[in-house]
C-alpha cells in the first residue's frame, strides 16, 4: 500500500458527488463485487438533494415565485458550482443571490435576486445575537444642541436590502402572504429587517431611508447621515426616519460622537 | 482480533461513564413540536438536538432549546464533525460544540463515524470510510481531541452504509471495538443502521450484534428507513428517517436490549415528520420494551 493510500478515500470519494458525469470511485464496492453505480449515486442524491432542500428552506418566497421545479434545476446549479463551505447550513446561500442574477432563465423575474437577498438577510437576523434594542424614550432624554452629534449602535440583526423592484412588497407577498391585487414590480423599494425580540421585522424604509441607515451602520452621526440621506432623496424626513427606525428596534444603543 | 474473548453479555463489566438517565425513551426534537410538548407538562423523556442547528448568535433556536431544556435532558447530536475524514478537524467547529455542551449541559452528546468535508466543500451528508489500522488511528485522534475539548466521554454512532472499500481490512464491529477501547469513548448504537448496513452488504445484523461491544452501548438510536434496489435488482435500503421504526428493527432493539439491559433510547423522525403525537407513540412503543427489559434485570438481580 503506498503510503498515501489510507488518506486518498476522501479525494477519491468526493468529487463525483457533485459531477452527475463523474465515474463511481474505483476504491468502492457492493458486497461480493456487486456493482457500487445505484450504491455510490444514494451518497449523490442525499447531497445534492438535502443542499436543494437547504436553499429552499433559506429562499422560501423565491421558490413560490418560480415554482418548485424552476427553484430545483436552479439551486442544482448553484450547489454545483458553490457548495458549502461550512458545516453551518443556516450560513449557506450567501452567492445564491449573485447567482439568481446571473441566471438566464431568471431574466424574466429581474426583481427575483433582490427577493432571494431579503430572504439571507431574513434568516441571519433570525440567528444574530440578543441584545435588547434601544429604547423609544432614550432620543427624548438627549439634550436638543446634542442630537446632530449622535452616534447610533446597530443592532446585530439589522440589514438593509436596496431593490430598484418592489422586492419588498413581492416578498411579503410570497413568503407571510400578504394580500396584495395587484404590484407594480417596478417601484423602487429598500427594506430594513431586524429582530428586536422573537420575531424578524421585514420593513419598507421610507424614501432616503436606507442611505440614512447605511450611513449611521458606518458609524456616521446623526447630522452626517442626515446630510447624506437629503443628498440622496428631496423627501428624505429625519424626524419620522429616526423614529421609525428606534420603534423598529433597529439600534441598541446611542452615545455623542467625537467631537469635530 | 480473537472472537472467543467478546465479551456477549452486560452484566459483567461495568461502564466507565454513567449513564444520567437511565432506560428511558426519547425522541427528535423539531421546533414545531414545542408548543405540543409544553402543553403537556414534563414526562419522562428526553429529546435529541442536531448540535449544527443550534450554533446561530441568538435568536428564536436558542430560546427554544432553552425552554426545552428546563423540563427535559438533552442530548447533543453532532452531524458533522468529520470525525472519520482523513483531515484535521475544523477547530472552530469543535469549539463550537464545546460551546453548546458547556451552556446546555446535556445528558448525552454524541458524533459519528463518518466524515461530511473534503477540502474546503462540506457534502451535508454521512460519508463513508474505510476501515483499516490507518483510519482507525486517525479516528481515535479525533475522537481523543474532541474528548479533551468538551471534557467528557463521546457516543460514536455506528453508519449506515451503501457502498464498502475495496482496502478495508477489518469488519465495522471490529473497528468500532478498537475505537473503543483505545478512546475510552461511549457508542450510540443506531439499530437501524445495523438494520440497513446488514441488508445493504449482505451480514448477518445478528452477528454484528455478537461482534458489537454492547457494554460501551450509552444510546440507542431507531429509525425508518426506505426501500430502493441496487444495480442486480435487489434490496438496497436507505438510511431515510422518513417513518415509522419497521417491525425487524424492533425486534432486533428487542434482542439488544434483553443483552444489555436498558439505555436511553431515541426515536429519530428527519424527513416527512408527523405531528407530535405519532412520533410520541413510537417513543412509547420503545419505553414498553424498556420497561419489559427493567422488569427482566429486577428479575436477575433477585
Amino acid at each position: 500500500m503506498q503510503p498515501e493510500a489510507h488518506t486518498s478515500y476522501a479525494a477519491a470519494f468526493a468529487p463525483p458527488l457533485l459531477d452527475p458525469d463523474g465515474d463511481v470511485p474505483a476504491a468502492v464496492t457492493g458486497p461480493n463485487g456487486k456493482s457500487a453505480v445505484k450504491r455510490y449515486d444514494v451518497y449523490r442524491n442525499n447531497v445534492t438533494v438535502s443542499l436543494i432542500e437547504a436553499l429552499a428552506a433559506i429562499y422560501p418566497a423565491v421558490q413560490r415565485l418560480t415554482g418548485p421545479d424552476f427553484f430545483r434545476a436552479m439551486a442544482r446549479f448553484h450547489i454545483r458550482e458553490t457548495p458549502p463551505t461550512s458545516p453551518l447550513l443556516f450560513d449557506y446561500g450567501r452567492d445564491f443571490p449573485g447567482f439568481i442574477a446571473r441566471y438566464e432563465h431568471a431574466r424574466s423575474l429581474p426583481w427575483l435576486a433582490d427577493v432571494a437577498r431579503i430572504e439571507r438577510a431574513w434568516l441571519d437576523a433570525y440567528h444574530a445575537a440578543d441584545h435588547p434594542p434601544l429604547s423609544p424614550t432614550a432620543l427624548a432624554a438627549v439634550a436638543p444642541d446634542r442630537l446632530a452629534n449622535l452616534v447610533f449602535t446597530v443592532h446585530p440583526a439589522t440589514r438593509v436590502v436596496r431593490s430598484s423592484f418592489a422586492a419588498v412588497t413581492i416578498f411579503a407577498a410570497n413568503r407571510i402572504g400578504e394580500s396584495s391585487d395587484r404590484i407594480d414590480a417596478s417601484t423602487p423599494e429598500d427594506a430594513l429587517i431586524t429582530r428586536p425580540e422573537f420575531d424578524v421585522v421585514v420593513q419598507r424604509l421610507p424614501p432616503g431611508g436606507a442611505v440614512f441607515l447605511t450611513c449611521l451602520m458606518s458609524g456616521c452621526t446623526l447630522a452626517e447621515a442626515a446630510a447624506a440621506a437629503t443628498e440622496a432623496s428631496q423627501d428624505f424626513e429625519l424626524a419620522t426616519n429616526i423614529a421609525g427606525l428606534i420603534e423598529a428596534g433597529a439600534f441598541t444603543s446611542l452615545r455623542p460622537g467625537d467631537q469635530k | 482480533m480473537d472472537a472467543e474473548i467478546r465479551p456477549r453479555t452486560s452484566a459483567a463489566i461495568p461502564l466507565r461513564f454513567s449513564l444520567p438517565i437511565g432506560g428511558v425513551a426519547g425522541t427528535s426534537f423539531k421546533p414545531e413540536y414545542l408548543a405540543a410538548i409544553l402543553d403537556e407538562g414534563p414526562q419522562r423523556g428526553f429529546f435529541e438536538v442536531h448540535a449544527e442547528n443550534y450554533m446561530g448568535a441568538g435568536g428564536p433556536p436558542h430560546r427554544m432549546l432553552e425552554r426545552l431544556r428546563r423540563d427535559y435532558p438533552l442530548s447533543l447530536h453532532g452531524v458533522c464533525m468529520s470525525i472519520g475524514g482523513p483531515a484535521p478537524l475544523d477547530r472552530a467547529h469543535l469549539a463550537r460544540f464545546r460551546g453548546l455542551v458547556a451552556r446546555y449541559q446535556p445528558a448525552l452528546v454524541s458524533e459519528h463515524l463518518a466524515w461530511s468535508t473534503h477540502e474546503t466543500s462540506f457534502f451535508n451528508d454521512l460519508l463513508p470510510l474505510p476501515y483499516t489500522e490507518a483510519t482507525l488511528a486517525r479516528v481515535c485522534d479525533h475522537i481523543d481531541e474532541v474528548q479533551e475539548v468538551i471534557r467528557r466521554p463521546l457516543l460514536l454512532e455506528n453508519p449506515s452504509t451503501y457502498v464498502s472499500f475495496r482496502n478495508s481490512t477489518m469488519s465495522e464491529a471490529d473497528f468500532i471495538r478498537a475505537v473503543a477501547e483505545r478512546t475510552g469513548c461511549g457508542l450510540l448504537l443506531d439499530v437501524n443502521n445495523v438494520f440497513v448496513s446488514a441488508t445493504n452488504h449482505g451480514f448477518s445484523a445478528l452477528q454484528y450484534l455478537a461482534d458489537f461491544p454492547l457494554t460501551r452501548v450509552g444510546e440507542i438510536h431507531l429509525a425508518g428507513h426506505a426501500e430502493q434496489s441496487d444495480d442486480e435488482g435487489e434490496l438496497l435500503l436507505i438510511d431515510s428517517h422518513d417513518g415509522p421504526v419497521a417491525d425487524a428493527v424492533w425486534k432486533l432493539f428487542e434482542i439488544v436490549i434483553a443483552r444489555r439491559g436498558p439505555v436511553p433510547t431515541l426515536v429519530e423522525w428527519d424527513s416527512n415528520i408527523p405531528d407530535w403525537p405519532v412520533l410520541k407513540a413510537e417513543a412509547a412503543a420503545a419505553q414498553a420494551i424498556l420497561n419489559r427489559g427493567c422488569a427482566m434485570e429486577d428479575r436477575h438481580a433477585a
